[in-house]
This record gives C-alpha cells, sequence and structure tokens, in this order.
C-alpha cells in the first residue's frame, strides 16, 4: 500500500468519527500547548530579567555596612558602620577586577522649588556611582572631580523628580531647596524605569557626596570619613565573582577581621538578587513541565485506550481488508498512521493554544513575547513519538488479526 | 479448458482445547476456468473451510494447493495477502462494505492494496460499478443503499482486481427472495463472461444456478455433480 493511501485511509476512519477523535486527542493538546505556553513564559521571563538588569546596571556589586553586635544583640543590616571613603579609593586602586567604586550616602527628603515640592530620594554619591550604575545625563552635565570633592551645591536630578518639580520649564540652571539647602541643577538623568521589586529609580536627586554629609545628613551616622555603601562596577560580567573576591579580601584587610570572625560589610551583587525572582519564575516552568509531561503522557494512554476500543469495534473492517489483499504490514501501518495523525492534530492545535496563551501571560506579565519555533517542531515531533509509541499496540494487535476470526465477528 | 483450481489431499485440523477437529480430510478437487460451482453441506460439514482455503484466507494443515498456477502451500501470510488481492474477490454474506466511505471508495479499496495509481483505480472501480449496474450509485454511502445494492457494490469490489476466482460465501443470506435472484442473475452473467465463481450456501434454489455442485459432509466431499440441465433456475 502506498504512503498516501494509508494516509488517506488513517484520516478518512477518523473523519468518520469526529467526537472521538477530538476526545482523543484533548490530552495531546493539553500536553503540548503547556510545553509551548512554558517556553514561552520562560523565555520572557528570562528576557525579563535581563532588560531589568541592563536597566540596574551591568556587573554592579553593592557594599554595605555590616550588622553590630552588642552584648548578644544583633543590630541589623548597616547598624555598624565602618565602610569609609578612604575604602572605596582603595578597592578601585587594588582591585584589578573593580572598575568603579563608588562611596553613596542615600537619605530622603523634601526637595523644594519656589512653588511646588516632592519628597525624594537624595544621594550623595558622584559621578563614579552614575558610572557603575549605567546611567546617562541625557541634559546639562555631571559632576566634575573638584566639584565631587568640595561641598558644591550643584544636583542632578532624576526624570520623575523633573516632572514634579518642573513639569513645565527645562529644569537645568533652576534652583531647588533640600532641607533648607539651595542647590542649583546642573543635569538631568535619563529614565530607568522600575526596580523589579516596584521602585521608581527615576525619583533620585544626586548631590555631592560631601554636600550630602555636611550639609543634608550633617551630625547623623554618617559622619567624618563614614559612608553608607559603596557601589562598585567590575569590570566585565564574567569578573563580578572575582570583584567580589578582592572586595571581601580588600576589606577584610583594611578592617583587621581575622580569619573565622564575622565580616563587618555586606557584598552582593545584582544577579543574586535578582537570582531570587528568578527563581519563582523557574519554579513556574517545572510546574508547567510536570503538567505537560503528564498530560502527554495521559494523552497516549488516552490515545491507545481509543486505538484498543477501536480495533476490536473495526475487527470485521480489518478482517475484510485482509480478505481484499491487506498484509499485517498494512493494516500496522494504518493504524499506527490513526494514531500518529490523532497526536499531530492534537500538538497543531497545542502550538496554537500554547502560543495564544504564552501572549496572554506575556501581556499581564508585561514581558515580551517570545515564541520558539524550535519548540513548537520540538512538541509536533514528540506528539509524534507519542503516537507512535501508544498507538503501536493496538496497530500490532489489529495486524496479528486472524482474517476469518476477524470477519466472522459480530 | 485450463484447470484454475488443484488440490490434492487437502486437509485442515483444528484445535479444539485437548482434541482435534478434522474440519476438511484428503481434498482432492479440479475446477477449471470459467465455472460455477456450488457448495453445499450443513453447518459443520466443512464447506466454510474448503471456501477459505480456496481463497487462501487460510493455510491447510496438509496437502497441496495451485491456484491459477500458483502453489499456495508455505507461501507464508504476506504471500497469501498477495495471492488474494489479486486473484481472488469475496463477496460475503453481510456485505462488508466500510460505512464512512462512498460505493465508490469501497471498490476502490482493494486496488490501493495493489499499489495502483489513483486515476487508474478509479477508472477501474467505475468500470466494476458500471458492471453491476450500479454507476448512478457512485458516490453514494453505503447507508443510502439498499440491500441489493450493497450486494452489488461489494460484488464491484470483489471483480475490481479483475480475479480468477470469484468467491460467494451465502451471498443472498441477508436478502428477500426476489433480490436475492437477481443477485444471483447478476452472478450468472458475470460467470458467462468468464469468471469463475465458486458459492457456499445451504440453499438447494441458490445452488440450481450452478453448473456443478460439491457437498460435504464431516469434512469430505461426498457428492460431485454436475447438472447440464439448469432450467429449474428460470422459475426461482
Amino acid at each position: 500500500m502506498k504512503f498516501s493511501d494509508t494516509l488517506w485511509s488513517a484520516f478518512s476512519s477518523l473523519r468518520s468519527n469526529i467526537l472521538r477523535t477530538v476526545l482523543t486527542t484533548l490530552g495531546i493538546i493539553i500536553g503540548v500547548s503547556a510545553v509551548i505556553a512554558m517556553v514561552g513564559v520562560g523565555a520572557g521571563a528570562e528576557q525579563r530579567i535581563q532588560d531589568v538588569m541592563d536597566t540596574l546596571g551591568s556587573n554592579v556589586i553593592f557594599v554595605n555596612n555590616g550588622s553590630s553586635v552588642s552584648s548578644g544583640a544583633r543590630g541589623g543590616a548597616g547598624s555598624l558602620i565602618s565602610l569609609t571613603e578612604e575604602d572605596a579609593r582603595a578597592l578601585q586602586e587594588e582591585g584589578d577586577s573593580i572598575l568603579v567604586a563608588a562611596p553613596t550616602i542615600r537619605t530622603s527628603a523634601q526637595v523644594i522649588n519656589s512653588s511646588r515640592n516632592w519628597f525624594s530620594t537624595i544621594y550623595g554619591a558622584g559621578t563614579g556611582y552614575l558610572e557603575a550604575r549605567g546611567w546617562e545625563i541625557v541634559s546639562g552635565r555631571t559632576f566634575t572631580a573638584q566639584e565631587e570633592r568640595s561641598p558644591t551645591k550643584f544636583a542632578i536630578i532624576g526624570q520623575t523628580v523633573a516632572t514634579q518639580l518642573f513639569p513645565e520649564e527645562d529644569p537645568i540652571g533652576q534652583m531647588i531647596r533640600i532641607k533648607r539647602v539651595p542647590f542649583m541643577v546642573i543635569g538631568l538623568l535619563g529614565e530607568k524605569g522600575e526596580t523589579p521589586w516596584g521602585g521608581d529609580q527615576d525619583d533620585v536627586v544626586f548631590i555631592p557626596i560631601t554636600t550630602a554629609k555636611t550639609r543634608i545628613t550633617g551630625g547623623d551616622r554618617f559622619r567624618g570619613p563614614f559612608v553608607q555603601s559603596i557601589t562598585v562596577q567590575a569590570s566585565s560580567a564574567a569578573a563580578v565573582m572575582e570583584a567580589e573576591r578582592q572586595i571581601t579580601e580588600i576589606l577584610q584587610r583594611r578592617h583587621g577581621i581575622k580569619p573565622g570572625q564575622p565580616d563587618d560589610f555586606t557584598v552582593r551583587n545584582i544577579a543574586q538578587m535578582v537570582a531570587a525572582r528568578a527563581q519563582s519564575e523557574r519554579i513556574m516552568s517545572i510546574l508547567l513541565a510536570s503538567v505537560a509531561g503528564i498530560s502527554l503522557l495521559v494523552g497516549g494512554i488516552g490515545i491507545m485506550n481509543i486505538m484498543l476500543v477501536s480495533v476490536t469495534e473495526r475487527t470485521r473492517e480489518i478482517g475484510l481488508r485482509m480478505a481484499v489483499g491487506a498484509r499485517s504490514k498494512d493494516i500496522l501501518f494504518q493504524f499506527v498512521f490513526e494514531a500518529v495523525v490523532v497526536s499531530l492534530i492534537g500538538g497543531l492545535i497545542g502550538i496554537i493554544i500554547g502560543l495564544a496563551g504564552s501572549i496572554a501571560v506575556a501581556r499581564i506579565g508585561d514581558w515580551p513575547i517570545v515564541a520558539s519555533p524550535m519548540a513548537a517542531l520540538l512538541s509536533i515531533v514528540f506528539a509524534a513519538l507519542v503516537g507512535i509509541f501508544f498507538g503501536y499496540y493496538p496497530a500490532y494487535k489489529a495486524s496479528r488479526l486472524d482474517p476469518i476470526t476477524a470477519l466472522r465477528q459480530e | 479448458m485450463e484447470t484454475i483450481i488443484q488440490t490434492t489431499g487437502l486437509s485442515r485440523d483444528y484445535m479444539v482445547g485437548a482434541q482435534v477437529v478434522h474440519a476438511l480430510r484428503d481434498l482432492d478437487l479440479k475446477i477449471k476456468r470459467g465455472e460455477f460451482v456450488a457448495i453445499m453441506g450443513p453447518s459443520g460439514s466443512g464447506k466454510s473451510t474448503c471456501m477459505h482455503l480456496l481463497g487462501c484466507l487460510d493455510t491447510p494443515s496438509s496437502g497441496s494447493y495451485e491456484l491459477d498456477g500458483e502453489d499456495i502451500s508455505g507461501i507464508g501470510s504476506d504471500g497469501l495477502a498477495s495471492v488474494r488481492q489479486r486473484k481472488v474477490g469475496f463477496v460475503f454474506q453481510a456485505f462488508n462494505l466500510l460505512p464512512g466511505m462512498s460505493a465508490q471508495r469501497n471498490v476502490e479499496m482493494p486496488l490501493m492494496y495493489g499499489a495502483i495509481e489513483r486515476e487508474s483505480r478509479r477508472k477501474r472501480a467505475s468500470e466494476a460499478l458500471d458492471a453491476v449496474g450500479l454507476s448512478d450509485r457512485a458516490h453514494h454511502l453505503p447507508t443510502q443503499l439498499s440491500g441489493g445494492q450493497m450486494q452489488r457494490v461489494a460484488i464491484a469490489r470483489a471483480i475490481v482486481n479483475r480475479p480468477s476466482l470469484l468467491l460467494a460465501d451465502e451471498p443472498t443470506g441477508a436478502l428477500d427472495t426476489t433480490t436475492g435472484q437477481e443477485i444471483m442473475n447478476l452472478f450468472r452473467d458475470l460467470n458467462d463472461q468468464g469468471i469463475t465463481v465458486i458459492l457456499v450456501t445451504h440453499e438447494q434454489e441458490v445452488a440450481n444456478f450452478a453448473q456443478r455442485i460439491l457437498e460435504f459432509r464431516d469434512g469430505r466431499l461426498t457428492s460431485d455433480r454436475n447438472q447440464q440441465n439448469i432450467l429449474g433456475t428460470q422459475h426461482l
């Protein structure tokens, strides 16, 4: 029997019982759509994580103050202030995997221009920090090295602050007041969007760290050389681990921490912070993968079940086909083909549903739609394999029938 | 005339539990091309077994069988399938048409197993339907046909591969007398065109259409007679 004829026979007998065909394909449809959705959602989420990491600044490592221990009571993060501007300078000079180490102080304050005000985050940080975080000045300029060292009253503002305080005019050259101290806006930052944890990265004001210490946070915890954190940029993505090691080594030496003693600082990189988020998406992928696996298995068993019923029901047909010249092989192929055609139809419908599902999830989760032709191809091949695997036994049973017995069947 | 069927010592035994049943014993039979033969006998006489062996659906336990110059003994199930495809046409009591296919497609089916091209398949199926007088019903489904029409489609399917041998197993069993007679007339017409017909029946009236009647009892051929006069058939 020719291939096209076998295919045609399979199609025509499937068409003669459409409802049963549809029910048979259901398991495969669910399995394949889960696979497609899984791959789509996974890839989309990964893409978004990458995008987020790009806005946070690539290869960034945060060094923060550690926690104090006083009579057994631990003070929490940042309670033990040990980092200094001198530490930052040492990191930048000594760590060969470290590109920039920028000392930073962060506080919150009311920012006022003549008629409007806005509560924002104030960073005492310089050009180094902007570089490390991959922040660009879209208008105006950044601080000069001279301006950073001295308590100059210049400020660089983020997009959110600019829209809140200067909705209609160019903020460059305008005056703002932070805690009654007047600053001149010299630069405007480009838009960065939200952090993965929902913070507005554009709601910021940068002032030189020296000014911040003397005029804004003056008198509180960051006196003299002490700073709140040091933001480090590693020389490349591959060097992040090495840079972390160098930071730990240099700071332990500078702070005189002996082996076995707890560090008085913490080191974290963006990748670690995003990893938690990625973990939840990975769990979702695993969940979908198990749904896919189980439904393909159940779908396959469904196919086998229906094919066994079908072989019993069509015993006479099989006997007749044998009587007019079908060989065992022809009957075997016909039934395997029916199973494969059913799975392929299920696979195709599953791909469509899976794509629709991943587009919907991408809309809801606000991440890019990533369609994978490879996943579609693989799931079609897999569906066909399920058809062959679970269709083979019923088909084999059909092909082994004795034509005389089969023809006598009522 | 040329011999189309020759059997020597053809036997078929079955095991039923621990017991051996001799369904057919030592059949020596010769049938010439163009004969119209009826096989008769009560149930269990061995007539069905004989038909299955002659139709290459079954293999003998011993003895030899030659169909149209081809030795059938020991050619295996694929070999038998191939012989059936090329040389045998079957007509059954219950028609055995496939319900989802048109008359045309049902008739074409045996040709698919002969790997014949679609165009020539269509042509030959149309010719076969024409030969049974059903060319106007080619695209009807079996459910849209009467019993007599279904049996005609089944006959068209049996002759579409131009068989050496047409085997009919109680072909009128499911039909009323008038329709049965029409079907038997059709068999006689086909026989007149040179097709060898072997008919299994238990009805004398049906057997009367044949020129030669074989009777079986307890697995043995007990009577083999020619009836020169088939006048009786005219008055069935």
